[in-house]
Formats: C-alpha cells, structure tokens, sequence
C-alpha cells in the first residue's frame, strides 16, 4: 500500500444518518457515521491514520474523547482500536515499525509535536493493559511506582497516602492493606489488574486507557473491574477498547465500531446497541461476524 | 471507607513538568554510558587487532644479505656429498664466514670478527649445505647467495627503513656494515617463507609455526573424530530416550557444570589419568586430542540439544505416526534435521579446542619441539602453545614472530566462525 | 600387529557379518513370501550379526590397549637386573623411559649396557606376544560373535529391538561420560591431595600465609621442605578477578542494556557479533596483549604520575581478563534482560517512565537474579582463567589488595609448579593438584548455585 492521504486533507465527516448500505464492503471514502465530536473534548483526533511499515492499521479516523466519559472502542479482532488506543499516549513509539500520521491532540496541544515530552503525555495519559503486569515488586512498591519516579511525593507521609488513596479508589485497599510489602505478583488476576489500575491512577492522569483489560479475568473479577470503571468515571476520561459488548454496554456512555482498521460508527451507547446506524455495526453486535 | 481528597491534579502536572529537565537529563546520561560501554567493547576489538597487526606484519617479510659464497670443498671438510656422516660434521658455517669475511676483507680481531659473523643467521651454513645437496654441481663454485641475516640485523634493517632504528644490540661497525651493504643493494627484505615451512628454533630468525600447525591439525584431528560422534550420541540420548529421572538430572548437571569448569583442570585430569595413570607419553597428539575431547564435549552436546529441540514434535509425531520404531524416527527424521545446528556446534567446539592452551602446558605440549609431526604419536606442539613459548621468549624478534603466529590463529578462527555461520545461515532451518 | 592394523579387521569384519546376516535374513523371507513375513527389516538383522562380531571385540580391544603397556612395564621391570632396578617412582619412570626408547630402536644400542638391552629385548618380545595374543583373541571372539549372530536369524526373531536396545545403551554410554569425566577430575586431583595433605597439613595449606614451594636440590639444604601457605594465591586470584571484574560488570552489563533497550536493529546486528569476537579471542592472544602492551602502558602510564606500577601487575593482568569477560556478561545478560516480559516494559513505560527508569527500577530489578547468575558464571570464569595470569601476572606470591602491584594466582602456580621437569611425587607437584582441587571446588560451587539461579530465573518467565 502507498502513502495515505495527506493529512491537511480535510474530509467531510457526516453527522446525519446516511441511507443504509446495501453491502457490507467498505471502500476507501468511507466515513464515520453518528456523533464523533464532542462539545468538551478532553482529546480530539483527526485524520488519524497509523502504519506498520507499510502496512495501514488505522485508515483516516477522526473522533473526540469528551471529559469524564467512557468511551468504548468495539470491533472484531485485528480492526486496529488497540493500535488506536495505544497512539493516543504515544505507546506505539515502543514498536520501531511503527508511524502515526494525523493530529491528536489533549486539550488543544498536539500530541505528536516534537515540543511535547513523552514522559508528561504519559503521566497524564495512563495506561492499564490487557494482562495484568504488576511490576515484580511488593504491592506497594509498584503503586509507588509512578508518584516516586515523577516526584510527586516530597515525604514518605505523603507517598503512604497516595498508596493509600490509590488503592482505595481502585477498591483493593481492604484486600491488600494488611500485606502492602508482599510481591504484587502474588495476588490473584483479577487483584493484578486492580493493583495496575491502582498504579495507573497514582499519579492522577487525566485520562485512562483500558486495553481489554477484562480479557484476562474470570466474570466475577471483571464485575468488580466494571464497577471499578464505573466510580473512576467520576474523576477520570476512560477510554476503552474491549471485545465484549456486553460490557460496553454496562460500562461506556458513547461506542466507537471499528472495522478493518477504519472507524465505522460512534453513537451513544444505548443508540449503538438498540439501532445502530451502520448496517456493519449492527452485523456486528448480532453476532455476523466477530 | 472514606476517601480523602485527592491531590490536585494540576499540582501534580506542575511537579511532573518541574522534574522533567532533571529526568531528560538523567534519560541521556544513562543512553551515553551505554553508548560508553558499546564503544568500550569495540575499541577493545580494534585496539588488540591493530596492537596484534602493527607488531606482527613485519614478520612475514624478513632480512637477507647478498654474499658471494665459494664451495670450496677444503673449507668444508667434506669429501663425498652422498655420506650422511660426512655431511653431519662438515665445518658448514665455514662457507658463510668466508663469504663475510670476503665481503668485508679489513675485520681483524677477534671481537670484530664475532660482530662480523653475527651477521647473518647461526644457521645460514645449513641453508647453504641443503642449496648445495640439491645442485651438487656447485662444489668449488662460487654464486652471489641471498643469506638470512641475524634476527638483531633483522630488527634493526626494518626499524631503520622506517626511521625510528632499533639498535640497542647492534654495535657501531655492525651499523657502519649494514650501511655499506645498503648503499650496495647487497640488504633486503624477502618474504619469510621460514615462517610457514620451518618448526621451532632459538633462532626467531630460523623459528617457523609449520610444526605447530601441524601438531594443531592433528590434536584439532583426534578431537573431532571422538568428540562430535560422542557428543551427538550423548544429545541424542538425553533428547530423545532418556527417561525424566534422576540419573538424566545428573547427567545434566553435570554436563553443564563441566562446561563451565576451567579448562585447567581438565588439564590436571589429563596428566593425572592417561599419562601418570595409563602412561600415555608426554607432548604427544593423542593425549592433547583427548584432553580436548573432554573439554568440548559440554559444548558439543550443549549445541546439539538445541539443535535436536529445534526440530519440532509434529515430525516426530508424524513418523510415529506412521509406525516408525523411536530409532528410526531419530535415524531418518530428527537428526537429519538437526544436523547442520550440530555442525555448527562442532565447528564452534574446534575453534575453542583450537584455541585452548591451558591444558595442553600440563600434559607437556609445551616441549620445545623442532621436528614437525607427522603422526598421532610423534611429540608436538600446537599454535597457540607456540605463541605462549615465542612470547616467552627474551629476543626482541620473537615479538614480531609471535605477533604474527597470533594472525595465523586468528585468521584459522575466523575461517572456522565465519564457516559456522555461513553453514547456519545456509542450512538453518525456520520452523 | 597395530592397534589401527587390527580396528580396521575387525570393522571389516563388522561389515562382513552385516552382509551376511542381511543375506541370510533375505534367503529366509524369500521361501515365506517376501521380507513383509519377516519380523525386522533385513538391515536389522544384519546389524544384529554386526553387532555380535564387532562389539566385543571393540570393547576387548580398547581394554587391552589401555592396560597392556602398564603390564608389560611392570613384568620387564620385574625381570630386570638387580643393579638397574629402580628405587622411586623418578628412576622408575626414567628406566621405563629408557627401555622402551630402546625397544622403539630411538635410541641406538650401542653403549648400553647389557642388562638394558636385555630389558628392551624383553620388552619388544612381550610386545610382539601381546599383539599376536590379542589379534587372535579378537579374530576368534569376532568369529563366534558373527556364527551367533548368524545363527539367531529366523523370520520370527526380533531384531529390531534387540539392535535399537544395544544403540540406546551405546547413546547412554555416550551421555554418562559426562559423569565419568566429572568422577574422572574430582578422582585424580582428590587423589593427588590427599597425598600432598599426608606431608603438608590441610589447615597450613588452606591458612598458612606464606607460599614458596621452592624445595632443594639436596635433602639437607636449608628450607628444602618449602612453604604451602595458599592464602597469597587465593588472595592474588581474587584480586585479579576483582580487577577483571571491575571492568567486565559494567562495561558487559551497560552494553547488554544498551543492545537490548536503545540500540536500533541495525546496531544491534552489527555491533553484538563485533563484541562476540572478544570472546572469540584465544587466551593466550590476551595474555601476550597484557604482557608486551597494556602492561608496560600501565607501568609507564604510573611512571608519569609518579606512581611505581609493577610490570606484571595485577592491574593489567586483571584489566585484560575484564576485556575478555565483557561478551560473556553483555551476552548473559542480554539473554536475561530481553527475557524479562514486554508487557514489564509498557507497564512503565505507560507510567510516564523514561527509558532509563523503567531499565534501572523495573527490568533489571526483574532480571537480577538472571545477571547475579550471570556474573557469578563469570567470576567462576576469571578464577579459571590461566593464559592471561600465566603471561602477565606475577610468579612471587605476595599478600596484598594493591592492584599496582604484581600477585600471582591459583591457575599461574599451578601451570608452574607442573611445567618444567620434576619429580611426580614431590610435595611441589602434588601441591598444584591440591591447588587445583580448591580451584575446582569453589567454581563448581559457583557454577552450580550460578546455573541453578539462572535455571529457576528461565522458567519464571517461560
């Protein structure tokens, strides 16, 4: 594949329902259908396109993350929202193959100019991952982690009480405050991925990223994770992708679809699950392909 | 359960950005020591071979003086060439110290005369008497000879072509001499084919690494042919067959423990078990090839496992499948397959065994051995025991010499890696 | 007849039996209706008559060279006259020596005296006995080994197994001399000790703080029981590994990080083979670098700041052994540290953590046990190490920390208390085998606990 389109190509993106297709082929000028923007948009992405090698992951995809939402990025596997959730705090800089194209920008600043400090981004970018990965230290260590390498603590005092703090918010203050000292590994998987939730929220970032980070966990450890989501959406923007619509639907307020790397549809939750407006969308969720 | 307000956050963005000069700062620092230690590691490469290069090149080119020799039969005091005991005790060195003397008619005392003959190499009357038995026509002729000269002359005529002269064992005439030669073209240097054709001497100028290649080739001989057939043997066993007990375990360990175990002691086990024990002799190929043997055989079986692992369980489910017996599904299948990774092991092995001296200076292939083997059993040396004994050695030729044996290592090294890889890359196999 | 002379009958004959089983096995199947009736491959059987002939006898064989010389030794030495007899181990050796150079005809005969040409003629008879008892031994039990194998072959017999059975036990043969060479080592060296420890005491080897294994000539000169207080070599080998380490750790440990961490692919394929050549290198190239180069460097470097550095001093001796141990830490722990999951990588990454801090406080706290394995594996190495420390460390034992001065070590003594020609027996060359049992025992140790680390570190990321 060749170069994609320029990003100063500005492309009309619809807001009103267009008539449904009668296939389920995407051609090249696809566009969004539903409500990509946001009046108070914490993020904004336009024109976003994301390449390995020369391989396109992410074809053209514009669309707002607004405050305090939760944002949930659905698709079947390999349509590129984890790509796409991993170029919004710059993670992909890890992957040498990989080239982002196009503006993301965080409250107006572009993410992607080479001003921007990538450590900043991503302290206030966090990230939880799809398995849990508590660092091998104890529990405390790895919530300590993050405010101890940026500075935020000046005394121990203070360092205890974002421990504290953060693993209350993450709801496994009670589980784990008689063994703060012991191995983070040690606890069971659900537990794991709470203690990295603890850790991403430790240096309060602006916004979380969830990737699938229920995929790993049994139902009763991803309900707490869900509730969990729920109360951070209080004080956090959360965008998340995951596989499983049910919980998009019990957790997110807005729904993105993505296919095949393109975005296809972005609609309030209930709307995306009840009557969607792309007919992929809805093969989708109906369980056509997945 | 009661939450305590959170830091704010813009606080907290506010310390996050203070620390980033200081952490951006510490980020390139670290990046830099480990540029440091890369660049360390290199220019430790390049040092020794250009320290190995600078100081050996001179060797493969060596100095010769043009004299006039007469075979005067009188001189020699031999009457019929065809009798070795004539020719053992025939005064050789007479022919060249005539030559010199011709050359330079005005030497008188002795002292001056001993400076005169040091010259030219102690043993360039025996160069004269093999040119002589192999054209014995030349008997009461006279020919303008090209003689090797004295390793001193040889170190100071090559320091002085480059212009920092080297003549701390040179005396004022024997300078005044090289000069008159030079102006008559009479001096030069010559490639030193002694060097690849001769064994070992005391003389650097007459010293060759020919017996030491050869001793090499035939400890390097031995230890192949025992070591690969065990060591895939063993991998074969422990791979395929043996059964997940304790007895395995401990042939494990074991191998992995004597892989790391200095080569020294093997050594010791050498001296102690085949030349004190089964009276093997001294300094001879066999014992140096079975000491080698026990001392790559880890490696060997090491590599071998890995490339046996390499081959994936489907072909052996396939072949078992198909009604083949364990034996046969090794026999056609696995180790096929494997073999290039084992070939690859066993060149890697032979370039550490090639390599190795430690344990050769205790089973006595440290001799000072001039004749070149030509068997399993005739006393020998190896390479890089001739290099250990050259840098022993106090004469300043011999750094040039033992330099130059270290290229010859080297290069043997490097062949052998570069065939290793060049054999992996070729034959290697992605699964 | 030569023991090659005779190896290569008794393949052939190997090869005969082959032949001959595989035809009679082929003879048998035809009558049956084809080698499908048949309960093995004809190549089976073949092998199984093979067997039978050869395998004894290889194994005959192999015994018989190993103890025919010692015995012949000892019966001509027996048998010689009372006035060459030997009285120690040293003329005993000696004699031996002469008798067989004289049996070899590599010494001329002429001018011996009658009693060791007697001996040599002796010995060239038992020789030549030997060889011919031991080639018709051989011919006569390859020959019934091949009638019986010959003889089994029927179509119900099982070849297969019975062949697949003897090839595994060769295999395991093959795999447990491993162990032999492990029982081999500790044997002769723990052998030798105890000798050694009958004349100098354990405690006074291990403690005493004086070595000089210089023993006289003469029996009643002075000192000529010599001194073995190993406490100057233990502390010279640690001094110099301290030195080699001081230099391999970082230098190995930062480049592995910087490989494996920052380093573009580009680099990284070029510059780590470059690094592998260092261990590529023989030792005794490091040794005559340390000697003729960085030795003198070091010493004319200190001259002019004033400092006495000793020409064969631990410093350069230790600093070049550094040198050659920096590819095996930097690829030790490049294995480690490229073992330690990525996701420990984004999970710090995505923290606002920069490179350095996520390699200082999260991959190399999780590779630690890895690297500790790793440098111990290399500390074992630098102790081991013998041609370096030969060439440019010191021969006079010295009991100090002083790197600018010169220490000799375990390895260098040992090299020279076993070179040169001596006596076995002495307390000096019974003195390197005790040396060399402390310089097994404490890397074996090292190497166990290293390999065991690193094994239990493996499988906790597999």
């Amino acid at each position: 594949m060749t170069q994609a389109a320029p990003v100063t190509k500005k492309k009309p993106v619809s807001k009103t329902t267009p008539k449904p297709m009668q296939n389920l082929e995407i051609t090249d000028h696809q566009a969004t259908v539903g409500k990509c923007f946001a009046d108070n948009a914490k993020m904004t992405m336009r024109n976003v396109n994301v390449f390995y090698d020369d391989k396109q992951a992410i074809h053209d995809v514009s669309i707002d993350i607004a405050k305090n939402e939760v944002i949930a990025m659905i698709g079947p596997s390999g349509c590129g929202k984890s790509t796409f959730l991993r170029s919004l705090n710059r993670m992909n800089d890890t992957v040498d193959i990989c080239r982002v194209e196009g503006q993301i920008c965080m409250d107006g600043e572009d993410l992607y100019s080479p001003k921007l400090d990538v450590v900043e981004l991503r302290a206030r970018v966090g990230m939880v991952f799809q398995k849990p990965n508590p660092f091998p230290k104890s529990i405390y260590e790895n919530v300590a982690y993050g405010p101890k390498i940026h500075g935020l603590a000046d005394t121990r005092v203070d360092l205890d009480e974002i421990v504290e703090n953060s693993l209350r918010k993450a709801s496994l203050w009670e589980e784990v405050k008689e063994r703060l000292h012991q191995a983070g590994t040690g606890l069971s998987g659900g537990q794991q991925q709470r203690l990295c939730i603890a850790r991403a929220i430790a240096v309060s970032p602006e916004v979380i990223l969830m990737d699938e980070p229920c995929s790993a966990l049994d139902p009763i450890a991803t309900a707490r994770i869900e509730e969990l989501i729920e109360e951070l959406s209080q004080n956090f923007t959360i965008a998340i992708v995951t596989h499983s619509m049910q919980q998009a639907a019990r957790v997110s307020h807005r729904t993105a679809y993505f296919h095949l790397g393109r975005l296809i549809e972005v609609n309030p939750t209930e709307q995306v699950f009840t009557m969607p407006e792309h007919q992929l969308t809805e093969a989708y969720i109906t369980g056509r392909f997945g | 359960m009661t939450k305590k307000p959170m830091t704010d956050s813009s606080n907290h963005l506010d310390k996050i950005k203070k620390s980033l000069s200081r952490r951006n700062r510490a980020e390139k620092r670290f990046r830099w020591y480990g540029r440091m230690a890369v660049f360390v590691g290199l220019a430790a490469v390049m040092v020794l071979f250009t320290d190995i290069i600078s100081k050996g090149h001179g060797a493969f080119r060596i100095t010769y003086v043009e004299l006039q020799v007469t075979y005067d039969q009188d001189m020699i005091g031999v009457e019929n060439l065809t009798d070795p005991a004539q020719l053992a005790l025939g005064d050789w060195e007479a022919l060249s110290k005539a030559a010199l003397r011709n050359e330079f008619g005005d030497v008188s005392g002795r002292r001056d005369k001993r400076k005169l003959y040091g010259l030219i190499s102690s043993g360039a009357g025996y160069d004269l008497k093999d040119r002589l038995l192999a054209n014995p026509l030349l008997l009461g002729e006279t020919e303008n000879v090209w003689i090797l000269a004295d390793d001193d002359i040889d170190t100071y005529y090559k320091s002085w072509l480059d212009g920092e002269p080297y003549a701390a064992r040179m005396s004022a005439k024997q300078i005044q001499w090289i000069d008159e030669l030079h102006a008559q073209g009479k001096i030069r240097l010559q490639f030193n084919s002694n060097l690849f054709t001769r064994g070992d001497s005391r003389e650097p100028e007459q010293a060759g690494i020919r017996g030491a290649v050869m001793g090499s080739l035939l400890v390097l001989i031995l230890t192949l042919m025992l070591s690969f057939p065990i060591g895939v043997s063993a991998a074969i066993y422990l791979e395929e067959f043996a059964p997940r007990n304790r007895w395995t375990d401990f042939i494990e360990v074991n191998i992995n423990n004597l892989a790391a175990v200095p080569s020294i002691i093997f050594g010791l086990l050498g001296l102690a078990i085949f030349i004190n024990f089964f009276h093997v002799p001294r300094s001879v190929p066999i014992v140096g090839g079975l000491v080698l043997t026990l001392m790559t055989l880890p490696t060997i079986i090491i590599t071998s496992r890995a490339a046996i692992k390499s081959v994936p369980p489907s072909i052996r489910e396939a072949a078992m499948g198909m009604g083949a017996s364990k034996s046969q599904v090794v026999l056609h299948h696995v180790l096929p397959l494997s073999l290039p990774g084992m070939l690859t092991g066993a060149i890697i092995g032979m370039a550490q065994a090639l390599g190795e001296s430690a344990p050769l200076l205790m089973i006595g292939m440290v001799a000072f051995i001039v004749d070149i083997p030509a068997g399993f059993s005739d006393p020998a040396t190896v390479l890089p025991v001739q290099i250990f004994l050259w840098a022993d050695s106090p004469e300043r030729a011999f750094i040039e010499k033992t330099s130059a044996a270290i290229m010859v290592l080297l290069s043997f090294l490097i062949v052998m890696n570069t065939v290793a890889v060049w054999l992996r890359k070729r034959l290697e196999r992605r699964w | 007849m030569q023991a090659t002379n005779i190896l290569i009958l008794i393949l052939g004959l190997g090869a005969f039996a082959f032949f001959l089983g595989r035809g009679r096995s082929l003879a048998l199947a035809k009558p049956l209706g084809g080698i499908r009736k048949l309960h093995s491959l004809p190549s089976y059987y073949g092998l199984h008559a093979a067997l039978w002939c050869a395998l004894p006898s290889l194994v005959l064989l192999f015994l018989w060279i190993m103890f025919d010389d010692p015995l012949i030794n000892s019966i001509v030495i027996e048998s010689v006259a009372a006035d060459i007899a030997p009285t120690d181990t040293a003329s005993y050796n000696l004699l031996i020596n002469k008798i067989a150079n004289l049996a070899d005809g590599i010494l001329p005969r002429k001018g011996e005296s009658a009693a060791l040409i007697a001996a040599a003629d002796h010995m060239s008879s038992l020789r030549v006995i030997s060889r011919w008892a031991l080639t018709a031994l051989l011919l006569t039990i390859s020959l019934l080994g091949l009638l019986w194998g010959w003889s089994r072959i029927s179509a119900s017999f099982r070849a297969r197994p019975v062949v697949e059975k003897v090839m595994q036990n060769i295999l395991l043969a093959c795999a447990c001399l491993a162990i032999f060479t492990t029982l081999g080592i500790v044997l002769s060296v723990m052998f030798e000790s105890i000798q050694f420890f009958r004349s100098v005491p354990i405690f006074d080897f291990v403690f005493g703080l004086e070595w000089s294994p210089q023993t006289a000539i003469r029996e009643d000169q002075v000192g000529s029981s010599g001194s073995f207080g190993a406490v100057p070599l233990f502390v010279g080998t640690l001094l110099v590994s301290a030195v080699a380490m001081f230099v391999a750790v970082p230098v190995g440990l930062m480049s592995a990080i910087y490989l494996a961490e920052y380093a573009s692919k580009s680099v990284r394929t070029y510059a780590k083979p470059a690094l592998e050549i260092l261990a590529g290198i023989p030792t005794v190239v490091y040794g005559f670098f340390a000697a003729l180069t960085v030795a003198p460097f070091l010493r004319d470097l200190g001259a002019s700041f004033g400092l006495s550095v000793s020409s064969e001093s631990a410093l350069a001796a230790g600093g070049v052994m550094g040198v050659m141990i920096i590819p095996f830490i930097s690829s030790l722990a490049d294995d480690v540290i490229t073992a330690v999951p990525q996701s420990m990588r984004d999970g710090s990454l995505a923290m606002g953590a920069t490179q350095s801090e996520t390699v200082r406080r999260v991959i190399i706290p999780a590779a630690l046990p890895g690297i500790v394995g790793g440098v111990m594996l290399a500390i074992s190495r630098a102790i081991g190490e013998t041609m370096i420390v030969v060439m440019a460390a010191g021969m006079a034992a010295k009991l100090t920390a002083n790197p600018l001065e010169s220490v000799t070590t375990v390895t260098v003594q040992i090299v020279t208390l076993l070179t040169g020609d001596q006596e076995f027996d002495s307390p000096k060359t019974l003195a390197a085998f005790a040396l060399g049992l402390m310089l097994f025992t404490v890397t074996l140790l090292l190497n166990i606990f290293a390999l065991h680390i690193v094994k239990k570190y493996r499988e906790q990321y597999d």
